[in-house]
């Protein structure tokens, strides 16, 4: 004990590491302050600094005669996004983001309880890849290959004309909302698409809430005498409210912003990403693709605003 | 027919695993009755049984008197105290209490004023608005026991209710929680490690091991009379003796229990009805209202001996490692044991 008591204090004087260590071991601000910099610079300038650019652009000027953009502040592209035609599209693409996470929200409930509460080990693995591998195929890949499942003649037709359901899917196709010629050209084809294309985003945030759970809540609940319906609605839809907000955050948002799956599947018609694309693309009138922007911002934060007020976040 | 509780050759088997193995118990109706096991020992999978989180895999349960195989938890006039407490996080103190009256239709009004009454009851009255998360442990615990009273279940049962808090704290709730069971008379079923816990509060304990009950009975009996040589030594410390040295003490080739404080050390000649033996001293532990001094027999077996501390003791200890020493015992003190017979 004595040998390294001497041993510590009798050492040579400290080396610049060494007091480099101590000062920001004495100052554990400026530590976190030097490891968060880098993160938080990236994050302000590339993320934050560019939006706020982009929505600034917004307010820019273009001439539709000369197709030039000047940077005199106008309200006129916001105005425009309630003309007729643009709430037009912004209507139709919330309608599908609300139908899309709603669907996903269901068909995923299931799966992440599942998951959550009975699988172990290896299961667990073998479910978390299965629900992510999806994903690792490429996106255009798998929108494309659903117009050939969709079309006239195609796979999922001649499957449900086996099991002799086609009068009930020409039924469906004539609805005014759903429907469309064939499948792949319909409302109905195109929610199909989009639900499978962002499932797993529903899936992972609902499990990882479930997850969350302690069974001895479950079990303290049926112990007090509620029946599992009223377990499930008085203890687990609370509690799984923030997951299913997270996950309809990714559903929201991913299909409000959209571009390619409007374009292959479904009837023709812009949706909000689709028009982001071709006024900057096309059109080259950045401003109104900036003012597009704003939109599903402003639905997300209002949907945000609801869901708090609805008491999601409570159990946070 | 005022069984509250009875188990008929009742086995749980996870697997290959025989968590429960053949128990048979019956609590009566109004008793506090503990189940006092080290973890593993299945004491906390009975306790799950009676609630209806588990089914048995054999045997028969009844729950005052009508068979509880196959009936659910929601069903089961049985409320629990969880270990951890199981509050809901999304509800305030006051809609936790309430829960159990609200999935059962109890109009809300009522339901106000019983919980407010259960919250009086266990001392919270002015917590009903907080969250569960802004409390500490203790105030939890009495959240959860009242959110069980409040249903006014005939069978309570308490899984290790009071693990997770401080010393004081615990004493405190001991007791609180034994006047609460007098006041309301219900059938309180206590899963414990801690047998002072269980000791102090229970009618009646039940020593659990390895899935089995070794021994039900109240706690003096349970501490004085030890049947086997796990409960001798789970319930308190104690000396257990076998084999040879058992046999050229008393004479016997039984394997028996001699309690640390039932121990002297011999002054003058040893009277007949006591035994006496040769040793030298190994440890001399201080601890507060006595000192614990560990013995060496001859043959390296050790021997514990407590020795209450009184104020006639100086500072110094009366026994130094190294002493040559001769403890005796009254013959009475000693318990023979059923198990653990003559080793070689």
């Amino acid at each position: 004990m004595n040998l390294a008591l001497e041993h510590r204090t009798g050492g040579t004087a400290p080396g610049p590491r060494r007091r480099l260590a101590n000062l920001l071991y004495r100052r554990p601000g400026l530590y976190l302050a030097l490891l968060l910099l880098p993160p938080l610079a990236w994050f302000g300038a590339v993320y934050l600094g560019s939006l706020a650019n982009l929505l600034w652009q917004g307010l820019y000027t273009f001439d539709d005669f000369s197709m030039a953009v000047t940077p005199e502040l106008t309200l006129a592209n916001l105005v425009a996004l309630f003309n007729a035609a643009n709430l037009d599209i912004i209507l139709r693409t919330l309608a599908m983001a609300v139908a899309v996470s709603i669907a996903s929200a269901l068909l995923a409930f299931p799966i992440a309880w599942y998951m959550a509460r009975y699988t172990r080990g290896r299961m667990k693995a073998f479910f978390y890849i299965a629900v992510m591998l999806p994903m690792w195929a490429s996106y255009i890949v798998k929108a494309y290959s659903w117009t050939l499942l969709l079309a006239k003649g195609g796979v999922l037709q001649w499957f449900l004309a086996h099991l002799g359901l086609e009068p009930a899917l020409l039924w469906l196709l004539g609805l005014p909302w759903l429907g469309g010629s064939t499948l792949s050209t319909s409302h109905l084809g195109r929610f199909l698409v989009f639900v499978y294309i962002w499932l797993p985003f529903m899936i992972l945030p609902i499990q990882a809430a479930l997850e969350r759970l302690p069974p001895s809540l479950l079990q303290a609940s049926a112990d007090l005498g509620a029946t599992p319906r009223q377990t499930f609605v008085h203890v687990v839809l609370p509690l799984a409210v923030p997951g299913i907000a997270a996950g309809s955050i990714f559903t929201f948002s991913l299909t409000l912003g959209d571009f390619i799956v409007p374009q292959l599947v479904g009837p023709p018609g812009y949706f909000i990403g689709s028009m982001v694309y071709a006024q900057q693309g096309a059109i080259g009138n950045l401003p109104m693709a900036a003012a597009f922007t704003l939109v599903p911002i402003v639905l997300i934060a209002a949907y945000l605003a609801i869901v708090k007020r609805l008491g999601a976040f409570d159990a946070l | 027919m005022t069984e509250a509780v009875q188990f008929t050759g009742v086995s749980r088997l996870f697997g290959n695993t025989r968590a429960v193995d053949n128990v048979s118990l019956s609590i009566p109706d109004g008793e506090f009755f503990s189940m006092l096991g080290p973890s593993g020992s299945g004491k906390t999978t009975c306790l799950r049984l009676i609630a209806g989180f588990e089914q048995p895999s054999a045997g028969s349960i009844r729950l005052h008197g009508e068979e509880a195989a196959g009936v659910p938890p929601y069903l089961r006039d049985v409320n629990t105290v969880f270990q951890d407490y199981a509050l809901f996080p999304h509800m305030n103190v006051q809609d936790n209490v309430a829960y159990g009256l609200k999935v059962k239709g109890v109009a809300a009004a009522e339901r106000r004023t019983r919980a407010r009454e259960a919250l009086q009851m266990v001392a919270l009255g002015e917590f009903g608005e907080r969250r569960p998360a802004q409390l500490s442990g203790g105030q939890r615990q009495r959240v959860a026991l009242a959110r069980a009273l409040v249903n006014r279940p005939r069978v309570l049962l308490l899984d290790e209710p009071l693990g997770a808090l401080d010393l004081k704290l615990r004493e405190q709730m001991q007791s609180e929680l034994k006047k609460l069971q007098r006041q309301l008379g219900i059938t309180f079923v206590f899963v414990t490690h801690d047998q002072t816990e269980a000791l102090s509060m229970s009618d009646r304990v039940a020593v659990f091991n390895h899935g089995r009950i070794e021994q039900v009975a109240s706690p003096r009996e349970l501490y004085l009379k030890p049947q086997t040589a796990f409960v001798a030594e789970f319930v308190g410390t104690s000396n257990v003796l076998r084999g040879e040295l058992a046999q050229r003490l008393c004479g016997q080739p039984r394997a028996f229990s001699i309690r640390p404080e039932h121990i002297r050390f011999a002054q003058g000649e040893a009277a007949s009805d006591e035994v006496q033996v040769s040793a030298f001293v190994h440890d001399v532990q201080f601890q507060g209202s006595a000192t614990r001094i560990e013995l060496r027999l001859d043959n390296g077996q050790p021997l514990t001996v407590s020795q209450a501390n009184d104020h006639r003791q100086g500072q110094a200890p009366a026994w130094q490692p190294g002493q040559r020493i001769t403890a005796r015992w009254p013959r009475a003190a000693m318990t023979y044991l059923h198990d653990a017979q003559v080793l070689p």
